[in-house]
């Protein structure tokens, strides 16, 4: 993809992250914010924090990058103790990306995202051509959005540029403290989906802070669930934890109906996808019309340049243009395919086409989910959780 | 009056320049020593306290008695009239910066950090641009004042406009006193306006597009 990722041959960049017996006392307080906390992160996987407030979670978080020194412990990052390096050196090779993206008001997208590599010294070529690269990868347009400042841009696109700096120096770890904590519900479902398709590609290490379950269960390969003193309750698979959570605090915090909530571990990757007419812009609408109709379909999905799903178009409103017209908005449409069944529903009912739009790596078309499938999988999924509850109890 | 000023233009174009070259000068130096004292205050808590006192009672303090006071100190001339323009000139200044640099939202220093930028470039790429509207706003406050602090510094025999007031009022009945103080008066007030829409024009050439209201 870049030269600038040492890339495994198995798409993992990300490395092993270790945490031993790690406290962090504050003085003049009587108990530890962070008491003896061990956890060992594995190369390539997203694991989510996630706790109640004053848990110790972000405290834990920032003794990565030594925005908080601990008192005791040590932290390795690929066997290698993050004290043994200068500070600033070992934060410019961790991402850090913290809620509402943080950007700098003063700089522009493309100076806020260029500015690790600036740090690391790398030249104006090599920085601009990364900043394009990374614009691209959040799904924003790079000729579009490069000079706008951050407060010309909505609360997902300031986020999306978040991310983007996080990741503009390849870091083979990246920190996420709240990241989608101050969006409205619909983009963070968007945002969320666009990171686990940044994730299946790069493949970093990603130590994610949440206090939202929901959101540890779809991002989490792993999920470390805190209590106070950021004394582990349980660390392990979503799947794991749902089905057998270790103790009453896991099961409290995890929610009533944790057999309901497998059924947002099933993805929109587990249903069978369905072929739709598409349209790219600028093309006929003849021929366009002919294929939908062909297939029978009283819609069409219209496509950009880049095989990005850009909207639905009723046939009646092709009929009365000559070419296919650019859409409206810069929106993407669409849940991505590892996206939960959950919000390929949501999507279907606000869309009003009665089927979602699947995209694949970076937003391409993959097809739809209709209604039926979605419903029918979801009642699979929850006759099987339910026999097997039946089954353990 | 005309006459008069056809008369002395040479004399009042010098008057005036040195004038502004002195406010100019001073406010220049002004500026850099709040901006230090200000990071020195942001980083010491207690000294914020300090800091405020001092500017908000050196303001009361009247020139004229200062000037006074810098007399023995430095003699007669350009010496205390710097010194008194200057001590003037940081007030506002420094006050400005403190609430300027206290100012920049703590989870932008710390994402800096996070990014592993070191606190001198923290402060002068992050701290220093953000704060600059609310700096500049202090700077030309600051110019507007020093403008009349540099007349009086005329009584020292400091350089500028002020000579004129200062003559004038000296030469009370006599011909042209009217018309000297009146030079002095009026070209202090002008310059002070010229000033201030450079300065306006300056914040708008430095400060970034994106905090810009």
């Amino acid at each position: 993809m870049n030269d600038h990722s040492q890339q495994h041959p198995d798409g993992v960049s990300g490395v092993d992250l270790e945490l031993k017996d790690v406290t962090k006392k504050y003085a003049g307080q009587q108990t530890p914010a962070v008491d003896g906390l061990s956890l060992h992160i594995p190369a390539g996987e997203i694991v989510m924090f996630v706790g109640p407030s004053g848990c110790g979670k972000t405290t834990s978080l920032k003794m990565i990058n030594r925005l908080i020194e601990p008192t005791s412990g040590t932290i390795t990052i690929d066997g290698e103790d993050v004290r043994s390096q200068k500070v600033d050196d070992l934060r410019r090779h961790i991402g850090y990306v913290i809620q509402g993206g943080s950007l700098f008001p003063h700089m522009t997208v493309a100076q806020n995202i260029a500015l690790v590599p600036g740090l690391l010294g790398w030249d104006k070529k090599k920085a601009d051509e990364r900043v394009d690269e990374l614009l691209d990868l959040v799904s924003l347009d790079a000729g579009r959005y490069r000079d706008r400042y951050p407060r010309e841009l909505s609360g997902g696109q300031q986020q999306r540029v978040g991310v983007a700096r996080g990741l503009a120096a390849d870091p083979p770890v990246v920190l996420m403290d709240e990241p989608f904590g101050a969006v409205d519900p619909i983009t963070r479902q968007r945002l969320q989906d666009e990171l686990m398709s940044i994730q299946s590609e790069l493949g970093k290490t990603i130590v994610c802070v949440t206090h939202d379950i929901d959101e540890a269960i779809k991002l989490g390969d792993r999920i470390c669930i805190l209590q106070e003193g950021a004394r582990v309750a349980q660390y392990d698979t979503p799947a794991n934890i749902l089905a057998a959570p270790a103790d009453e605090f896991v099961e409290d915090f995890v929610g009533a109906g944790s057999s309901l909530k497998q059924l947002t571990l099933a993805r929109v990757s587990d249903v069978e996808l369905s072929p739709w007419t598409t349209v790219t812009v600028g093309e006929s609408s003849r021929d366009a019309l002919a294929r939908a109709e062909q297939a029978g379909h009283s819609s069409v999905v219209v496509l950009d340049s880049r095989k990005r799903p850009r909207g639905w178009t009723w046939l009646r409103d092709l009929r009365a243009a000559e070419t296919v017209p650019e859409p409206r908005t810069d929106e993407i449409l669409g849940v991505d395919r590892r996206a939960t069944l959950n919000d390929a529903l949501d999507d279907m009912l606000t869309s009003s086409h009665g089927a979602a739009i699947v995209t694949g790596r970076r937003d391409e078309f993959l097809g739809v989910v209709d209604f039926a499938t979605v419903t029918q999988q979801i009642q699979d999924a929850g006759e099987a959780a339910e026999r097997e509850a039946a089954g353990t109890a | 009056m005309w006459d008069y000023l056809v008369q002395e233009r040479a004399d009042i174009a010098f008057g005036a320049y040195q004038h502004t070259s002195l406010v100019v000068q001073c406010v220049v130096l002004a500026t850099v020593l709040a901006f230090a004292l200000a990071v020195l205050v942001t980083r010491v808590p207690r000294l914020e306290g300090v800091a405020n006192a001092v500017s908000a009672i050196g303001l009361t303090l009247p020139s004229f008695a200062l000037l006074g006071f810098l007399l023995p100190l430095l003699s007669l001339g350009t010496g205390p009239a710097v010194a008194a323009v200057t001590f003037y000139a940081v007030l506002p200044i420094l006050r400005n910066a403190v609430v300027g640099l206290q100012g920049v939202d703590r989870t932008l220093l710390e994402s800096a950090r996070g990014m592993g930028m070191d606190p001198v470039s923290t402060l002068v790429r992050v701290q220093l641009p953000l704060a600059w509207p609310v700096i500049l706003a202090g700077v030309r406050t600051s110019t507007q004042m020093t403008m009349g602090v540099a007349a009086i510094a005329a009584i020292v025999l400091g350089p500028g406009l002020g000579t004129y007031i200062f003559s004038g009022l000296e030469q009370i009945g006599s011909a042209n006193a009217l018309h000297s103080a009146l030079v002095g008066t009026v070209g202090v007030v002008v310059l002070a306006l010229v000033l201030d829409l450079l300065l306006l024009l300056f914040g708008r050439l430095t400060t970034s597009k994106g905090i810009r209201v």
